[in-house]
């Protein structure tokens, strides 16, 4: 990598700067065959052409200058920018209840990225005071930086770590704990941490944001207090995901941690609950239970954190026309267990099958969802199913396929027995598998529909 | 300072304004004409205060790229109101209520800015960037406007000399205000996105005048490509305005050139008294470093009031402040505008920053009229110990927003003491302004993350140059040498019909009579109420080319354009053969003779009138005057 005094610059880009002289942050006079510009000159992504040069003019407005054009820089001056949340301290007060906020990453609190032009996270208590003063209106908050990652790079790991730094703040005494992460794969941590810590006596609070904290607009503030409030107050002593019930600013939804799934690739309000309504609404002033079958929340310190995984596990997301080269890949490789997510009631095709057949034979674990989302694996309707089930195919119920995905690394990790396997998928722990779906628990109104517009009309989205 | 009092509007001159200093630029936003939005593919264009459903957002302070906070945003943060967006399902998608990341530029309204660009004699950016320019009053929800900058340093003709172009951007259009009342704002999303650009001039206008001439002269060059909205709210101004020793101060959205010179004249002279007043505050020893204020509650000792506003504040739970002013007597009469005064700064910042939008939200003891009886004020003088020479001020409203209020009088009167403060003003019906917002800086800019820097290759710009229209100017000028009346000149050079009225007159077509067809005629038949909007080049070329291929007399162009729009047929109306003529002649001959007239001198004058009515478009008027001896002058 070229050295931060030209960082991001290369090619014939690289090669003007340095016969001129001119580093980023230099206040710069441009004269080129076009004219001269005057400005500072920036660092550029990585990302970008080589053939340009950027600058900030007077106005503030960035634009890039075709290196090829330049004839010479004047250098004026030096203006490096010191992007930096304003940090305060977090004030302490004894009578509010102690908090800990784990960072994995995510946008939740970000700051802008020279070398990738991107969003990166930024994150500490003195930071989020700064710009999201009324966190300490509620609670004394405490924060540890576990990973600085986005969502798609959270894995069996991070998820063990993430596990036993909960524990270790229970054992501790905190009164809630709130995991700031990335949203994209929120619900996979969600779930795996239903099944790692167990029995936990304080709320245990999953967040992120849908527009990143850098924007006027974003999510993140708000998020932020309904997680904390939640932590700090709520006696909801399960693993949750706390974000934006509609896309206004006006209250968050509690899903379970094993019932939830991103839903929207970026809609503020894309975390649903499937299969069942969400434990409860949280406002700037108060949770609102929707349900009472939750845990409550309990003063002493006891909790189970078992972190077995076993990651030689995968999804196979049934289409029609697939082959069985898919499953046997799997089989070549050495997984331990398959979750396909089937079609309808949970389906795969005839030609399948003899793969099916293979995996049974080499003692690999094969579980069947449904890729509907919503609704329960039924292999008994048709002769289809019945056959998979002869083949050692395991149904489910009505876990969602990346539940069912993490719940098998879970219990894979923990025994090689298929039957003892099958014992611990098949009983519920978390919400995971519910006996009943309620009649609203399937609730996708369709627009255009009068009576869903007027309803629309009437509240806000 | 010069000694100078500003005279009523009409009466002030150019040296006036020189003596002051005036100095004036403008930021002009021009919607572009495209089918679809700058960032997403809803419609452009498409109106309506119909909306289906309603998105409630709030709006908070980022850091600029350079880490660093705008004071306009904390500004807007301290108002803390809620946004409401109306939004109209066929105007409006996910991404404009910044529920998806945004789409690439549109195309069209890039060719459009970079045309536009080139007419400016700008040079054109090579490689674009996307910026967030942060917006905290919620008129995008995003709270920033997506815009970047596509062509720099132009300059246009004026007067013999030239007037700087700094820069053009392409930027989205922001939402409709509906309402502001307390704490609650509103908003239409119809307009939201759609592709606008902003033409930024130096601050090279000398007089209000001038600072109309070059807005219009801007506006008929932008009109010349035919590729931008007319109509109004299509086009508003941003007049910047300072005097020496003043401060640039910003007019936000003029939406009628013919306003501005009545505005920055009030602008002008607001900045003056300004200076004056502080001059005035130094006399009496209170300068930035000497200012003393102070407030109190005093909602227990005026409870019994019978000043009404007060009274209401007081039975709806409010609380009441008295700010004192040290010093300050009779100064919140100080004029600053046309018929307006010190106290209606203060007022204005209340209402904006304190979100007190119910008027009056302030009384002071120098008040003229009936407001707080005289021993309510005895009492508070007393109480919160003021002196003869000082100013009290009080203001109520909420235990928060009243805080807010006297803070913040105490603020802007402060700021009398050191100048003009640095604002955004909005222009108000009767040629005043009044305070909208904390001048935003270079700081409320962002990269826009969401969307990478845009590469324009030189042939892009190639391209255009070589089909860039001539500069309206250079077309009046040889208009002008073709003797074309003066009252169309100026239109025709704005014209769509401009490049065909070249190609016409090449083709041997008279200048005259091609730019009347193609100017007088369709607002002649415009004005009788026919939509003109159908007439397109097309119709026109076809017309002339029966002219050019002498199947039509001149004269038949109106009658042919006027059938067209009543039937929607396009047919040639075809001269009348010399028998027809004489037959209609001999007809209205013996009729008229057998008529009583009221002035039989003018007999040969009605023979006419009634002959053509049978051969509008079909005979030349001259020979027909000739056939029946009319005598023409």
């Amino acid at each position: 990598m070229e050295s931060s005094a030209f960082k991001g610059y290369r090619g014939l880009s690289l090669d003007v700067l340095k016969t001129n002289n001119a580093e980023v942050w230099s206040d710069a006079e441009i004269y080129t065959s076009k004219g001269v510009y005057k400005g500072i000159i920036l660092p550029r992504s990585e990302t970008a052409d080589p053939l340009h040069i950027v600058i900030k003019l007077r106005s503030g407005y960035n634009i890039g200058i075709a290196a090829e054009t330049i004839e010479r820089i004047g250098i004026t001056g030096h203006k490096e920018a010191n992007y930096k949340i304003p940090e305060k301290e977090f004030p302490f007060d004894p009578k509010k209840p102690n908090v800990k906020l784990l960072g994995t990453g995510g946008t939740i609190a970000s700051r802008l990225d020279y070398r990738s032009g991107a969003v990166i996270p930024a994150f500490s208590p003195g930071e989020l005071y700064g710009s999201v003063p009324e966190l300490a209106d509620i609670c004394n908050l405490e924060t540890e930086k576990l990973y600085g990652v986005f969502s798609e790079n959270m894995g069996p790991a991070e998820w063990r770590g993430t596990a036993e730094a909960i524990g270790k703040e229970i054992a501790k005494g905190t009164k809630g704990i709130v995991i700031g992460h990335g949203t994209d794969t929120m619900h996979h941590t969600a779930a795996i941490l239903s099944f790692m810590v167990q029995d936990s006596p304080i709320p245990i609070v999953m967040v992120g944001s849908q527009r990143s904290s850098d924007r006027p607009s974003s999510d993140a503030a708000l998020n932020l207090i309904h997680s904390v409030k939640t932590a700090a107050e709520s006696d909801i002593a399960e693993t949750m995901v706390c974000m934006f019930g509609p896309t206004s600013d006006e209250y968050a939804l509690l899903h379970r941690g094993t019932r939830v799934r991103k839903m929207h690739s970026s809609y503020r309000s894309t975390f649903r609950t499937i299969g069942d309504i969400p434990i409860a609404k949280a406002s700037r002033t108060e949770i609102t239970p929707l349900r009472q079958d939750y845990k409550r929340r309990r003063e002493d310190r006891n909790v189970t954190v078992n972190t077995a995984f076993e990651e030689l596990v995968s999804i196979v997301y049934y289409y029609p026309n697939m082959k069985p080269d898919i499953i046997d890949s799997l089989i070549d490789n050495g997984y331990k267990g398959i979750v396909i997510a089937g079609t309808g009631l949970g389906h795969v095709n005839k030609p399948v099958y003899p793969a099916l057949q293979r995996a049974m034979d080499k003692n690999i674990a094969v579980y069947m969802t449904v890729q509907t989302l919503w609704g329960y694996v039924q292999m008994y309707v048709y002769d289809t199913g019945r056959d998979m089930m002869e083949l050692g195919v395991i149904p489910t119920a009505n876990m969602l396929p990346e539940v069912a995905y993490v719940k098998l690394g879970w219990a894979l990790g923990q025994t090689k027995d298929l039957n003892k396997v099958k014992e611990i998928m098949l009983k519920p722990i978390a919400g995971e598998i519910t006996e009943r779906e309620p009649s609203n628990g399937y609730l996708i109104y369709q627009g255009g529909i009068p009576e869903v517009e007027e309803f629309i009309s009437r509240y806000r989205k | 300072m010069p000694e100078f009092t500003f005279k009523p509007f009409n009466e002030m001159t150019d040296e006036d304004y020189a003596l002051v200093g005036f100095k004036s630029g403008l930021e002009v936003h021009q919607q572009l004409f495209t089918e679809k939005k700058l960032f997403c593919r809803c419609p452009a264009g498409k109106y309506s205060t119909h909306y289906d459903a309603e998105i409630l957002r709030h709006m908070r302070p980022t850091l600029s790229e350079l880490g660093e906070y705008d004071g306009t945003a904390l500004m807007e943060f301290k108002t803390k109101k809620n946004i409401i967006y109306r939004i109209h399902r066929e105007t409006v998608c996910t991404y404009e209520m910044d529920d998806t990341p945004p789409f690439l530029i549109n195309e069209d309204a890039l060719d459009i800015a970079l045309e536009i660009g080139l007419l400016y004699g700008c040079k054109t950016v090579d490689e674009i960037h996307i910026a967030r320019k942060q917006y905290l009053d919620g008129s995008i929800p995003t709270g920033f406007q997506r815009t970047s900058i596509i062509a720099l340093d132009g300059k246009i003709p004026y007067k013999g000399r030239e007037i700087e172009i700094i820069q053009l951007s392409l930027e989205e259009d922001s939402c409709r205000e509906v309402s502001d009342y307390g704490h609650e704002r509103v908003y239409l999303t119809d307009r939201l996105g759609m592709p606008l650009i902003e033409t930024v001039t130096g601050p090279d206008m000398l007089t209000p005048n001038e600072v109309a001439d070059v807005g219009q002269i801007l506006r008929k060059l932008v009109k010349s490509t035919g590729k931008v909205r007319t109509g109004i709210g299509s086009a508003r101004q941003d007049v910047n305005v300072s005097v020496t020793g003043g401060t640039r101060i910003e007019i936000k959205g003029v939406p009628k050139i013919i306003n501005i010179p009545l505005l920055t004249y009030n602008e002008a002279m607001r900045q003056w008294n300004l200076l004056r007043l502080r001059e005035e505050l130094h006399n009496r020893g209170i300068t930035p470093d000497k200012f003393e204020a102070r407030y109190e509650d005093i909602t227990k000792l005026i409870k019994k009031t019978h000043y009404h506003p007060i009274k209401d504040a007081i039975s709806r739970g409010f609380v009441v402040k008295c700010v004192l002013l040290k010093g300050f007597r009779e100064l919140l009469n100080w004029k600053t505008q046309t018929d307006t005064y010190f106290s209606r700064e203060i007022a204005d910042r209340l209402r904006v920053i304190a979100c007190l939008t119910t008027i009056p939200n302030i009384v002071h003891s120098d008040a003229r009229g009936e407001t707080i009886s005289s021993s309510d004020w005895l009492k508070i003088k007393k109480s919160v110990n003021a002196a003869d020479d000082d100013c009290l001020v009080i203001t109520w409203g909420t235990p928060v927003d009243s805080e807010t209020a006297a803070k913040e009088i105490i603020i802007r009167a402060r700021e009398a003491t050191i100048g003009v403060p640095s604002e955004t003003r909005q222009a108000l019906r009767d040629g005043t302004n009044g305070f909208e917002r904390i001048l935003p800086g270079p700081d409320r800019m962002y990269p826009d993350t969401d969307l990478p820097p845009k590469k324009i290759p030189a042939e892009r710009i190639e391209n255009t140059r070589l089909n860039l229209a001539e500069p309206f100017w250079e077309k009046e000028n040889r208009y002008k040498n073709l003797n074309i009346p003066e009252d169309i000149i100026s239109e025709l050079s704005v014209s769509p019909f401009a490049d065909l009225f070249d190609k016409l007159i090449q083709k041997g077509i008279a200048p005259v009579p091609a730019a009347i067809a193609l100017i007088q005629y369709p607002k002649n038949l415009r004005r009788k109420g026919y939509d003109v909007s159908q007439l397109s080049g097309e119709v026109f070329v076809k017309i002339f080319e029966g002219l050019i291929g002498g199947e039509i007399l001149r004269e038949a162009v109106f009658y042919i354009l006027k059938n067209y729009l009543e039937t929607g047929n396009l047919e040639l109306i075809k001269p009348a053969c010399p028998t027809v003529i004489n037959e209609i002649i001999k007809k209205e001959t013996d009729e008229i003779g057998s008529t009583k007239l009221y002035n039989p001198k003018n007999r040969n004058i009605v023979l006419m009138n009634n002959v053509m009515t049978h051969l509008r478009g079909r005979a030349e008027g001259k020979i027909i005057a000739d056939l029946i001896g009319l005598e023409r002058n």
